[in-house]
């Protein structure tokens, strides 16, 4: 067992883990935290993507032992007060449709949003390619991004 | 209460955004695995890692001894009680439908398979202690080849053999057709096996109580469905069983199953007494989620050299997998319909021949049967345009079904209600620009350019609403084809509605609050959706081959016209009127010609719930149910067109557009509709492009993660156009088809059409799916090395 302390959306937590616990199913099962889903176990779906320390990751290929002193930011922390301007966008553009998905989509949206503020549409895709959706066919996530880079929505 | 209840406009057509939305973007979810109960087990199993093999011994002792493990069983420990997962669909009178225990005890059929399951306190215990369970094989052959399977001598996966079934279909005179047609082609395709892979894995958790009630979560299309298996094949009583679809992230038809997982969770919790949770890794699921496609595919088209289709003979091989599933053999049967899809001809046969493997099981995977014989008819349609000299869109004009001639009776006897071919077209050639692409590819292929254009054209219709009771019947089928819906009008004059058709990410709330407003004329936020629960809507026939609007919305609206013929009669009592003289109009009962005088349907509701004053013998109460069991499946329809660049050299394709026109009848919410179009477009994109399930030669499964087994990003996928015709269906009162299936029933046969149209003047008239860079390149090689580009035969 290691001994970690990791800041979750705001709230800290001091906690015995065992060193091969996956970040997710700390979030998900020791702090109650199911707003992060699990979509694969190669970290290819991306369904996982939360922030640490500002930069998103997937919460499946960290451990949470390598969480410790970090402060992480998941989909049920984005909003502050308001809506995160993605959560709205998402809305708005029908970037949803089983919701799976989205909780990793928005927020690896959030860090490309962060490094690049008015992507293009192929800037968007290639920044999104890590986040599988079966549903949407992507085309409304890419305006709902669009939208909440502010750079307007035209289909 | 408000009586200013002034006509609003209709929410029916508006792009309302959705209620689901708020929960599933903020994180405040309801999937399955996030479900804690206390005591919580987690099961995890053992699985075969043979395709073929005998079980000499399992033995689970070791594994009781690990660290948290609080039972472990083999597939004997259950042998009295796991009975055999149902298949519901014995197509044949002489199928062949193996016994299919939930877990193996005798033999394995397919990698993965359940041989055994550890029961510990949390899922790395579980996880662990697998290793210590001690099976034993004799490996056998595996059989992975269709067409080898069914030789004399080869392995058999079951004793009976490896055929289930042969089923076929005539109609005219194919015989004649052929005979007297001066032009007959012939072709082989492929369905490559598809995994789903939705993007929530499947989970279960099962919970008996010390009464012997069972709840069984489930992140499942079908929880009525499941109830009802759960007690009329494993022998629980229906009364003790409570199923729950919570949140549910996609199906596809993947979570249209009774599984064995689930009955193994029911019975284990019940064994231990306490509730047990199973949630797959994706790497698991993709080996023993069902699989999806899967067939070979003859077809053979008579024409005149006019471009008149004459005839069209199709002769199918279906794998079914290791076993029969829920509706495992009945998916090619619904392709069966569809071969001759909008065309006119004098004859059509039809055989499918249902073989086994030592896989997977296939079953319903989106469109189930449909994209298989769409995809075959528009790529054949291209192949006689070629053979003609004629353009491919003027040869489908030559031969489809004119708007002037509907409700048509199609060589394959079912009856479309309605369609306008000629306007999507129209519309799709304009939106793509068809005549200045073809003049482009024109000049491309004039300057030799190593990176050709091509087109691709896919004027499809489908069968959704799945379905008149009375033809699943003559079907074979083990079900009827109803939906039922409840509304509950609230003393407050707020409405429930309880729908059992079960949503998993479509929407239903949204769509269904915007039906009842308009019939009922209370506002959309007035209204709350309930489903998937079966304490809560206790009667369902769930969510599948598009049909919760076409069959469960119609039912909603049905149960909302009784509402309302209760209200009038209450009215009626109150306003000291004829009932005969009320009307019904906006929301407000009134006196024919005086509407200002009226109540609002909520003031009568309230009435109800007082009920002090009501007339001799009324029932106080506005609440109604209705079950509604169609007369006709619904045809919703539209051309696709996709415009792909190919690079010759390296075989890479690019979709440089994408237009789609889809008629999907009256649309009650159009950005809903919007995104199940994109989505399915590019689920049949995927299957054109991408995906393929893969077994090596010993029956292994090599594509078991998303690494391997290549499910799109956004960066893999085009830009989509999209637009619609509207030819409402004649079939039901809200006038709506189907849109679910209808983008990847379309879009696959567009981008392989496209691909090949940019090979054809290589010699190229097919390229086998997914279209790869490397299947593509060879295609060409091939093409190039010995003129053998050619499909005429087999492959």
């Amino acid at each position: 067992m290691a001994s970690i302390t990791v800041t979750v959306d705001g709230v800290k937590y001091s906690d015995e883990v065992e060193p091969r616990l996956l970040l997710v199913h700390y979030l998900r099962e020791r702090l109650g935290k199911t707003g992060t889903p699990v979509g694969c176990d190669t970290s290819n779906c991306g369904a996982c993507t939360v922030h640490m320390n500002g930069v998103s990751v997937k919460s499946c290929a960290v451990l949470a032992v390598q969480a410790d002193g970090a402060e992480i930011t998941t989909i049920e922390g984005l909003a502050n007060g308001e809506w995160h301007p993605l959560q709205e966008a998402f809305k708005t553009e029908h970037a949803l449709q089983c919701g799976y998905c989205t909780p990793g989509m928005i927020m690896a949206a959030a860090d490309l949003l962060r490094t690049n503020s008015h992507p293009s549409d192929e800037e968007i895709r290639d920044g999104l390619e890590g986040n599988l959706c079966r549903c949407t066919g992507y085309e409304n996530i890419v305006r709902a991004v669009r939208r909440a880079a502010g750079a307007g929505v035209t289909p | 209460m408000t009586t200013d209840t002034q006509a609003a406009a209709p929410e029916v057509g508006k792009a309302r955004l959705r209620k689901e939305d708020a929960r599933l973007l903020t994180g405040q979810t309801n999937w399955t695995d996030n479900i804690v109960l206390p005591g919580m087990l987690h099961m995890c199993f053992v699985r075969s890692p043979f395709a073929h093999a005998r079980i000499t011994s399992v033995d689970v002792s070791a594994a009781r001894g690990m660290p948290g493990v609080i039972a472990a069983f083999s597939g004997a420990d259950f042998a009295g009680e796991q009975g055999s997962l149902p298949c519901a669909w014995p197509v044949t009178p002489d199928i062949v439908i193996p016994h299919h225990p939930p877990m193996a005890t005798d033999e394995v059929r397919y990698v993965g398979e359940a041989v055994a399951v550890v029961v510990a306190r949390d899922r790395y215990e579980a996880a662990d202690a697998i290793a210590a369970v001690d099976v034993n094989y004799e490996p056998l052959p595996p059989v992975l080849d269709m067409r080898a399977a069914l030789e004399e001598g080869s392995p058999k996966v079951h004793e009976a053999g490896n055929k289930s079934y042969e089923w076929v279909f005539e109609q005219g005179d194919p015989i004649a057709a052929f005979r007297d047609a001066p032009v007959v082609i012939e072709r082989n395709y492929r369905q490559q096996r598809l995994i789903p892979c939705a993007m929530e894995p499947r989970a279960v958790v099962a919970s008996t109580d010390v009464a012997g009630e069972i709840t069984l979560w489930s992140s499942t299309q079908i929880p009525h469905v499941l109830r009802f298996a759960l007690s009329a094949f494993f022998g629980i009583p229906e009364q003790n069983i409570r199923v729950i679809a919570p949140d549910v992230g996609g199906g596809f038809g993947s979570k249209l199953q009774v599984t064995a997982e689930e009955v193994l969770a029911v019975l284990v919790s019940s064994k231990l007494r306490r509730p047990v949770k199973w949630t797959e890794s994706r790497s698991e699921g993709n080996l023993t989620v069902h699989h999806g496609r899967d067939q070979w595919q003859r077809i053979r088209i008579a024409a005149d050299r006019d471009g008149r289709v004459r005839g069209l003979d199709v002769d199918l091989l279906a794998d079914m997998g290791a076993y029969l599933m829920l509706v495992t053999p009945g998916v090619p049967l619904l392709g069966a319909f569809m071969f001759p899809a909008i065309y006119k001809m004098d004859a059509y046969s039809f055989k499918c021949t249902g073989v086994f493997s030592t896989k997977m099981p296939t079953d319903a995977y989106r469109g189930a049967g449909r994209p298989e014989a769409t995809f075959a008819i528009e790529r054949i349609m291209d192949e006689l345009a070629v053979e003609l000299g004629m353009d491919p869109l003027q040869l489908r004009e030559r031969n489809w079904i004119k708007h002037d001639e509907f409700p048509y009776t199609t060589i394959a006897t079912l009856v479309y209600d309605s369609g306008n071919y000629e306007a999507a077209t129209a519309r799709a050639r304009e939106l793509f620009r068809y005549d200045e692409l073809r003049a482009e590819q024109e000049a491309r292929r004039a300057s030799g350019d190593p990176v050709q254009l091509g087109i691709g054209i896919s004027t499809f219709t489908e069968m959704c609403g799945l379905a008149p009771s009375r033809v699943l019947g003559s079907l074979s089928y083990g079900a009827g084809g109803w939906e039922h819906a409840s509304v509950r009008m609230l003393p407050t004059g707020k409405v429930e509605v309880v729908t059992g058709s079960s949503a998993h990410g479509q929407g239903h709330e949204t769509a269904w609050s915007q039906i009842v407003a308009d019939k009922l004329g209370i506002p959309f936020e007035d209204i709350r959706v309930l489903h998937g629960d079966t304490q809560v809507s206790h009667k369902g026939m769930d969510t599948y081959g598009s049909r919760s609007l076409t069959v469960g919305g119609i039912a909603l609206a049905g149960a909302c016209d009784k509402v309302i013929a209760k209200a009038k009669k209450l009215a009626a009592h109150v306003m000291e009127a004829s009932e005969n003289d009320i009307e019904f109009t906006a929301g407000r009962l009134h006196v024919r010609g005086d509407p200002a005088q009226g109540r609002s349907i909520q003031e009568i509701a309230l009435a109800t719930f007082a009920a002090h004053d009501l007339p001799d013998g009324m029932e106080p109460s506005l609440d109604s149910d209705h079950t509604y069991d169609p007369d006709n499946f619904s045809f919703p329809h539209g051309t696709h067109l996709c415009a792909t660049e190919v690079d010759t050299e390296t075989g890479r394709v690019t979709i440089r557009s994408y237009v789609a026109v889809d008629d999907v009848g009256k649309v009650v919410n159009p950005l809903i509709v919007e995104g199940q179009v994109h989505g399915g477009i590019v689920q049949g994109i995927a299957q054109a492009l991408y995906e393929e399930a893969v077994y090596d030669d010993d029956g292994n499964l090599l594509t078991t993660t998303l690494a391997d087994y290549l499910v799109p990003s956004a960066a893999d996928v085009p830009t989509i156009t999209t637009d619609r015709t509207e030819t409402p269906a004649t079939t039901n009162p809200l006038g709506v088809k189907g849109v679910g299936e209808a983008g990847t029933i379309a879009s696959t046969p567009a981008v392989v059409n496209a691909i090949v149209d940019a090979l054809r003047p290589m010699g190229i008239n097919d390229v086998p799916m997914p279209c790869t860079p490397e299947h593509v390149w060879r295609a060409i090689q091939a093409a190039r090395d010995t003129g053998t580009g050619q499909n005429g035969g087999g492959q």
